[in-house]
């Protein structure tokens, strides 16, 4: 007796990404489109894995010359001066802006990173089979998932630094090059994220899963 | 209910989920327009004053030379919300006639991207660190569209959370031909004389 629980693909069922129609595909097509609501439908997202390493390592590339190259330069009369994001995080750090840094510090230096981090976590356990924490992998995940979108601060603190500091020629803000790579890290980051299929956490199997299965079979 | 796998939350139908999210979507409307339309934050410093809008300091990135970047906050800041607001509201109007067009479908496969990338709650947070770090140099003054930004984060929110996909499924008309339903007979009340 299987100890697994049957899934939607083992019965030849397709969810339907657009409206969460299930539905059993012509016979003789492989995968179709959604008769509700026309996307195009696939048991698990097309080369999920592929695709979401492709866009790991190019975050991870990014990443170096975000960290490294100045986003901000500030001109004044006495000369010019180029902060990287690490530099901003200290210069908001005072008795009263603290909290504030604390949070840049977590959105633009820690988020990107740990994301990266989880996400090739899950495309090597996926991808060697793994069956353990499933149900932890999948709210890694999630927290991923939500999280990602907060490392775009500093490109918004960024922005209207620049825009509101325009005071020639006593003072002005420029975009530094780094911003743009900061910015191509979060983009790619979230592709990333929308790539990976969650489903083919389960696709190996459920440690857990199958101990509660034989606990039950034990029990009857 | 949560998903006996996952533990995630299973669907819940949510109460009078149109009327409700039809009056804050056109809430968001109203101050989506005003957050755009006025001042978004002043600044004082040297007897000269600045003033910027939303779109104001994507063009000044943009005239920076960092078109890319200036895309991108147009798009999470500007574009994205507008999206996902006018979606909202064209699938609720698209779902008072008894049988909502095609078309409803279509916006609302695609609401779930313009969640994704609308990010005005974000943005606010930028707006409040580069609030303190001018500070030390100038004094700043918030414009009427920032009040209007942190009201139209929460509706957004309300209105997301009031809003319920399936009941727009269960009535919308599907795309394939030979499962729409045939043309209702009209009422027999009309036909006969």
């Amino acid at each position: 007796m299987s100890a697994q629980t049957p899934t939607a693909m083992e019965q030849g069922l397709q969810t339907c990404h657009g409206c969460g129609l299930l539905s059993r595909p012509e016979p003789g097509v492989e995968e179709g489109r959604c008769p509700r609501c026309d996307e195009p439908l696939e048991f698990r997202k097309a080369r999920s894995l592929e695709r979401t390493l492709a866009y790991l390592i190019a975050a991870a590339v990014c990443y170096i010359p975000a960290n490294l190259l100045p986003v901000l330069t500030t001109t004044t009369a006495g000369g010019s001066e180029s902060d990287t994001i690490m530099q901003g995080v200290v210069l908001l750090w005072s008795p009263t802006g603290w909290p504030l840094s604390i949070i840049v510090l977590f959105a633009s230096i820690m988020i990107p990173s740990a994301k990266i981090l989880a996400l090739i976590y899950l495309v090597i356990t996926v991808k060697r089979g793994s069956i353990k924490n499933n149900a932890q992998r999948v709210r890694l995940y999630r927290m991923v998932e939500i999280i990602g979108r907060w490392s775009m601060v500093d490109v918004f603190v960024d922005t209207f630094t620049v825009s509101l500091i325009q005071l020639q020629p006593l003072m002005s803000v420029e975009p530094g090059p780094g911003l743009l790579f900061f910015a191509a890290v979060v983009v790619l980051t979230m592709l990333a994220v929308e790539s990976f299929d969650p489903r083919l956490i389960w696709d190996s199997g459920d440690a857990a899963e199958e101990k509660e299965v034989k606990r039950e079979v034990q029990h009857a | 209910m949560r998903c006996p796998r996952c533990d995630k939350e299973l669907w819940r139908h949510k109460p009078d989920s149109f009327n409700r999210t039809f009056a804050l979507t056109v809430a968001a409307l109203v101050l989506y327009i005003i957050a755009n339309a006025v001042p978004m934050l002043g600044l004082h410093a040297a007897g000269r004053s600045a003033f910027t809008t939303v779109v104001g300091g994507a063009h000044q990135l943009w005239l920076d030379g960092q078109q890319i970047v200036s895309v991108l906050v147009l798009f999470a800041a500007v574009i994205s919300p507008a999206l996902q607001i006018s979606f909202l509201f064209l699938i609720l109007l698209g779902c008072r006639r008894a049988r909502p067009p095609f078309w409803v479908g279509m916006l609302l496969r695609h609401v779930e991207f313009t969640r994704t990338w609308s990010m005005i709650e974000v943005m606010l947070l930028g707006v409040l660190v580069a609030l303190t770090k001018i500070a030390d140099y100038a004094t700043v003054i918030p414009g009427t569209a920032l009040f209007a930004l942190f009201a139209l984060v929460a509706l957004l929110a309300a209105m997301q959370s009031s809003f319920d996909p399936r009941e727009v499924w269960l009535r919308v008309e599907w795309a394939e031909e030979k499962h729409r339903r045939p043309a209702e007979a009209k009422p027999t009340s009309e036909v006969t004389p």
